[in-house]
């Protein structure tokens, strides 16, 4: 344990490559592997780079989702306070700040993936320069040099390409866990979701144990309440306007909004 | 002589710089070995830090092996445990 972490992270890389040189008798086939290697890492850099692609805009769109989900809770509590049901209007914004909290879950990981895609573009622009650098390099040494002279030139020029590949190879390891991982949480979410334990939080509550109910109201009553509130000064102020604008629109939000709140009356009473 | 930094690539700086990033390096060391997360993190950003403020990189069209390497700036005190107890997370 004398060296520090510098100097034995580039042991373990120089014994990588030592390794890589000692399996071909002419070191110059070496080379000629090690390319083949890098365009097989290229490869597998450009596609972790577009699973990333793919999941940064699934977030994107469960982020959306999941805003106009807030949003429409919001209507619902409009609505049921206009109906004078502060009871309706109550639940509705609870579950308003539940959809909020996943929102919260959910940006962070939007901008870690934003962050992990920009590093792999990067790593994706400078490997390619490397390895097109590197195929220039050992022609060159091919046509050069014997054998013999071969070895050192060889043995350098491949531990600096090892190198390359191996912090290459961990941009993608890392990019592939980091993708997984988000994708087994969105999974489990749209599976949630799906079941109605997410969409349905007020029927789970009620059927499961009293005290986590009662608990998970009063964590976000505080928030409910004082929104509550706002709603129903709002409201105050401009109750008629607002009748008038929701007869205007009946069409289709309006009769949704009235029986899903409906739903979770009949969720609250059972 | 030349630095690494994982993720970042290599760096050109004057042998003379050596005995403070040995120091540094050091203190890194140390934090890994106890396990100290917030020692660990001090330790690594100033290292990497003064690394990168001493270092000229290197051009990219020249292939030389680096006389020592560091994590990659977002490494945990985990990863980077693993990465010097084994070789099995280094690819090919």
């Amino acid at each position: 344990m004398a060296d520090g972490v510098m100097k034995r992270m580039s042991l373990i890389f120089k014994s990588k490559a030592n390794k890589a040189l000692d399996k071909y008798e002419d070191p110059r086939e070496t080379l000629d592997y090690a390319y083949q290697k890098q365009l097989e890492n290229m490869t597998q850099l450009r596609r972790s780079l577009a699973d990333v692609a793919t999941a940064r805009k699934r977030i994107e769109l469960q982020i959306k989702q999941v805003q106009q989900d807030a949003e429409k809770r919001d209507l619902q509590a409009r609505r049921a306070l206009e109906m004078g049901r502060e009871d309706l209007a109550r639940d509705a914004l609870t579950r308003k700040s539940e959809v909020q909290q996943q929102i919260a879950t959910l940006t962070p990981q939007h901008e870690n993936l934003v962050k992990q895609e920009e590093n792999l573009t990067r790593a994706v622009k400078g490997a390619q320069a490397k390895v097109d650098a590197f195929r220039t390099q050992k022609e060159t040494i091919k046509a050069n040099y014997t054998a013999a002279q071969a070895q050192t030139r060889i043995a350098e020029t491949l531990t600096g390409i090892s190198e390359e590949m191996g912090d290459v190879g961990m941009a993608i390891q890392r990019a592939q866990d980091k993708t997984a991982q988000l994708q087994a949480r969105a999974d489990a979410m749209t599976e949630l979701t799906a079941s109605g334990a997410l969409d349905d939080p007020l029927a789970q509550l009620t059927t499961g144990d009293d005290i986590d109910a009662e608990l998970n109201r009063l964590s976000s009553g505080t928030g409910v309440d004082s929104e509550l509130e706002r709603l129903k000064l709002e409201l105050a102020g401009g109750s008629a306007k607002q009748l008038e604008a929701g007869s205007g629109t009946s069409g289709v939000a309006k009769p949704g909004a009235v029986q899903d709140a409906e739903e979770i009356k009949e969720g609250d009473s059972k | 002589m030349i630095v690494r930094i994982l993720g970042e690539g290599q760096l050109v700086l004057q042998q003379g710089a050596l005995d403070e990033l040995n120091k540094l390096d050091d203190e890194l060391m140390s934090a890994v070995r106890e396990g100290e997360e917030a020692k660990f993190r001090a330790a690594m950003d100033s290292l990497l830090a003064r690394v990168r403020e001493l270092g000229e990189p290197l051009p990219v069209e020249e292939i030389k092996p680096s006389d020592f390497i560091l994590p990659s700036a977002d490494s945990s005190l985990d990863e980077v445990r693993d990465l010097l107890s084994s070789d099995g997370l280094i690819p090919g």
